[in-house]
């Protein structure tokens, strides 16, 4: 009867709150020059982005959450 | 070749192609196999991405570089937020929220005023992004039909004023196919899924043509534009503009879910929960993947057409175009086709449940009663003006793009409606979180925020496309420096998006909580706080019923849902109720508070929260309560709700005192049991040899001619068995005491050589009746410790005369062996005897329990020896075991720590 927190949502809105710093500056003018030809900053941005999605996955199909 | 046959040809098709779509969904629908899954529900939130996105973002990235993607972002970490969507859509289905206007309006009261407001931001806000839909539609078929050469007017008509009559005929079949505005459209949400998996192919494969076919993939591309200065700089952010990036993010997070269409899919067409477990990553999945070849087609169109003035936001057509692929020049065009649709689709659908609800209704309610009232059935009535609205909004959107045409007002104003309705924010948020904010605060900060958003940023969009004097943006109003449209008060050096987010934000906000602290809510406000901000844990059961007091009759209140709703669906409604509160027929219901909250909630799906309240509020006689009396209420709900958590508390202690105390009856009754046990077992032992005293002393006693011999032999044995009694009777004296911890023990400084040595010699005497060898290796001055002496010296000798017990006379050998080891004295007493099985080597150290067959044999000892000789040897710390094997003799060991040496 008494609501727990549901540990999913704390988890998912805990990686948001993590993506904020990361997606904003002054974090986001670290990246400079280029990887392999490609900017580091569009590699930097596309893989915070994957790496958030990818987690957000894992997090919310988990089995029993 | 591309005519303009093909392309209306193709373009028919598609859309026949989505008819089809929503009629299989809404055909599913109805035989209750829904098709919107997870994954449909996901991919329908992509309604996100409209032509805005499918054409605009390039144009964008090609002046901004990567700050397209703050679009995109914002949207990602907004639904991360789960618990806050999640909290919106239970409040929806609870309170039958039609749309995000009836939302703020039930929060704050059902205020029609307030509801009124929201719905004219919106359509302000809105409107024009509809207007752009219509104009991306009709420049890509001039694209086409520009580059195929063949630009003759096909239709008579105008193709775009065509496709928006198509587009609100769309709207219409599947958006209003129901009166009760909270019931989904299946068929629409499944059109618009498909329609994202459309736009998302035809992107991305443009995409892939571009960077693999026309260049050598992503590192070619890139190269190429750093060799140029002007190119290069795409490539990298400009952290000068760090704040508008965080801006954009901060809009689009907020666009996210207070779009109208945005709240329609996510919320109101939401079927479960537990889709947004899916959709919190799969949706932002789509952003990415369609967003990865935005840089790349900007940078090779800027690089393929450089100088030749190609507009930037067609690139995803010429591109293709100039390579002469046409069929995916096409499919493209189909890509963008269906970014239009859908949003305008659902956009039209959302603006028009609130335009009906929430503009219209409320002035035919008030102004043309008469009118109202004759009618019986205005059902039909209701669906023709959502109808109407549908119309009337795709017509408002087509005119204004026709007067804007390539105006400045058109191309910015995607994100000027974000502007718009991130408006709603402080009070959606507030509504949901803050009990204390009142409609008075949620009407000045609706108000200040529209002013000021209208003051920044829409109109100043309209003096850049001359339709009115620029002097308030260049030189303010009235000529007033200060009041610079769009560097108010002297705030310069920002964009204007980020601008107009940071004063209406902090005029906004500033009223919602200024007003809120400073006004009283009155009584519908309150419970409506309690409603919403509480609706994990209100408990509608108990406080509904007592929220309303009046009188109602039941035939006013069925004859007013038969008008809104129309007779057939009322009374399906009044049945299934009748059957959820388990009575046969609704008739015989009273017309109680739980009945007009049924009526009203009813109501409230067809026409809104505040019109359904204005309804009611006409046929039924509400007792106002007054504001004390609803917090007292709300109070005692809460109060209750504590008091169940402490009973709940209280009753998980009382049930774990229960378990325990169950736990120590089991061991009291087991004790009682084993005492039981002890004493059947000692009277038992008691009376073998009191029976065999007696019947000896009886025969001396009868027999008074008895040899000599044979006396003294009986009168040795009952010597002997006296003796056995007396022993037995010290031993039971003996453990009792130790059990019961009241023995006396004196503790000293003990020499266990010298304890061994003198046991040994004590009973030497045994040893040598039964010829059994003794021998010993202990050390001349052993091992001392702290311990009682006569005690030990007891251990030693029931060790001793139970070995020799045991071994066979003759051959018997017993061997006592003392040593130290590990801060232990370790005592040995090894025999030769039989040995013991395992068992026996645990059995034996139980009381009463003696070693060989006690059925057959003899009984050799009292039971009580051993038991007696580890209580003593457990109190001195030590231990008492046995190592044995059944044929290879017992060695009885025990152990008695040494004194911890001194400092």
């Amino acid at each position: 009867m008494v609501k727990r927190a549901n540990p999913t949502r704390q988890r998912l809105a805990a990686l948001g709150l993590l993506g904020v710093p990361l997606l904003t500056y002054p974090l986001l003018s670290l990246p400079g020059g280029e990887v392999a030809g490609i900017p580091a900053t569009y590699l930097y941005l596309f893989g915070i982005w994957a790496g958030l999605i990818a987690l957000a996955a894992w997090v919310a199909e988990r089995r029993g959450s | 070749m591309l005519s303009g046959w093909f392309i209306a040809i193709v373009a028919t098709a598609y859309l026949g192609l989505l008819f089809a779509v929503a009629r299989f969904g809404d055909a599913r629908a109805d035989a209750g196999k829904s098709i919107i899954s997870a994954n449909v529900y996901a991919l329908s939130l992509a309604v996100y991405c409209t032509s805005w996105t499918f054409y605009g973002s390039v144009g964008r990235a090609t002046s901004g570089g990567l700050s397209f993607l703050t679009i995109y972002l914002g949207p990602t970490l907004m639904l991360l937020c789960v618990g806050v969507i999640i909290k919106m859509i239970r409040i929806s289905k609870a309170q039958r929220i039609t749309s995000i206007a009836d939302f703020i309006a039930s929060r704050y009261g059902k205020s029609q005023l307030l509801a009124g407001m929201v719905t004219v931001i919106a359509v302000i806000g809105v409107v024009p992004y509809i207007a752009l839909q219509l104009k991306a539609m009709a420049a890509s078929v001039d694209v086409l039909l520009d580059h195929s050469g063949s630009s003759v007017e096909v239709w008579g008509l105008d193709s775009t004023f065509l496709m928006a009559v198509v587009l609100a005929f769309f709207s219409i079949l599947f958006g209003t196919r129901h009166l009760d505005a909270t019931e989904r459209h299946e068929g629409m949400v499944a059109a618009v899924a498909f329609e994202s998996v459309v736009k998302i192919v035809a992107f991305m494969a443009v995409g892939l043509f571009v960077t693999y076919g026309m260049y050598g993939g992503l590192g070619d591309l890139f190269l190429r534009a750093a060799e140029s200065p002007e190119l290069g700089r795409l490539l990298q952010l400009d952290s000068s503009r760090a704040g508008t990036w965080t801006a954009l993010i901060v809009l689009s997070g907020l666009a996210i879910i207070f779009l109208p269409r945005q709240f329609q899919i996510i919320v109101v067409e939401n079927v479960d929960e537990s889709h947004l477990k899916r959709a919190v990553w799969l949706f932002p999945l789509y952003l990415l993947l369609i967003n990865i070849f935005v840089l790349p087609l900007a940078l090779g169109g800027l690089l393929h057409f450089g100088g030749q003035g190609v507009n930037p936001d067609t690139f995803v057509l010429t591109l293709p175009l100039a390579r002469g692929a046409e069929a995916l020049a096409l499919l493209a065009f189909i890509g963008g086709l269906s970014a239009a649709t859908g949003m305008v689709i659902v956009e039209t659908i959302a603006l028009s449940t609130m335009v009906c609800n929430d503009l219209v209704m409320p002035i035919l309610l008030r102004s043309t009663g008469k009118f109202v009232e004759k009618r019986n059935d205005l059902s039909g009535l209701l669906i023709g003006i959502r109808r109407a609205a549908i119309a009337l909004i795709l017509l408002l959107g087509y005119i204004y793009f026709r007067a804007a045409g390539e105006a400045y007002a058109l191309v910015g104003i995607g994100l000027i409606s974000f502007a718009a309705v991130a408006q709603f924010a402080p009070a959606m948020f507030g509504g949901m979180y803050w009990k204390q904010g009142t409609r008075a605060g949620a009407v000045a900060g609706l108000l200040s925020g529209f002013v000021v958003w209208l003051y920044t940023l829409l109109l100043p969009s309209f003096a850049k496309s001359g339709w009115m004097p620029s002097g308030f943006v260049e030189n303010g109003l009235f000529g007033i420096g200060w009041l610079k449209a769009q560097a108010l008060f002297g705030l310069s050096g920002l964009d204007e998006i980020s601008h107009c987010l940071w004063w209406s934000m902090l005029a906004n906000i500033g009223a919602y909580v200024a007003v809120s602290l400073n006004s009283r809510p009155d009584a519908v406000e309150a419970s409506q706080a309690e409603r919403f901000v509480d609706v994990f844990r209100f408990d509608a059961r108990n406080t509904e019923a007592r929220l309303w007091r009046g009188k109602a009759s039941p035939d006013a209140l069925v004859q007013l849902l038969e008008r809104f709703l129309g007779a057939a669906r009322a009374r399906q409604q009044l049945a299934t109720y009748a059957s959820s509160r388990r009575a046969t027929d609704w008739r015989s219901l009273p017309a109680d508070a739980d009945f007009v909250q049924f009526a009203e909630a009813e109501l409230a799906g067809a026409i809104g929260s505040a019109s359904a309240r204005v309804m009611v509020a006409s046929v039924a006689q509400e007792e106002d309560l007054g504001l004390e009396e609803v917090l007292d209420i709300l109070d005692e709900a809460t109060q209750v709700r504590a008091h169940s958590r402490e009973l709940e508390a209280k009753q998980q202690e009382l049930e774990a005192a229960t378990a325990e105390l169950r736990e120590a009856n089991e061991r009291l009754r087991e004790l009682d049991r084993m005492k039981d046990d002890f004493i059947s077992t000692v009277t038992h032992e008691l009376r073998t040899p009191l029976t065999s005293i007696r019947a000896l002393s009886e025969m001396l006693h009868e027999d008074p001619r008895l040899e000599l011999a044979a006396r003294t032999r009986f009168l040795s044995i009952i010597v002997n068995e006296a003796e056995r009694l007396t022993r037995l009777i010290n031993q039971i004296l003996d453990m009792a005491k130790l059990e019961s911890g009241r023995a006396e023990w004196t503790t000293g400084e003990v020499d266990l050589g010298e304890v061994a040595r003198e046991s040994m010699a004590s009973v030497e005497q045994l040893f040598r009746e039964k010829d059994v060898a003794l021998s010993g290796d202990i050390p001349e001055s052993g091992p001392v410790v702290l311990a009682d002496r006569d005690r030990l010296t007891q251990v030693m000798i029931n060790l001793l005369s139970n070995a020799v017990k045991f071994v066979p006379g003759g051959e018997g050998k017993v061997h006592v062996k003392l040593g130290t080891a590990a801060g232990l004295v370790r005592v040995e007493v090894r025999d030769n005897g039989p040995g013991l099985t395992a068992e026996e080597s645990s059995v034996i150290f139980e009381k009463f329990r003696q070693g060989g067959n006690t059925m057959t044999d003899k009984p050799q000892g009292t039971g009580l020896g051993l038991p007696i000789s580890r209580q003593i040897v457990e109190y001195f710390g030590g231990n008492l075991w046995v190592e044995s094997a059944p044929g290879a003799g017992a060695n009885f060991i025990f152990t008695v720590p040494l004194p911890a040496p001194e400092e």
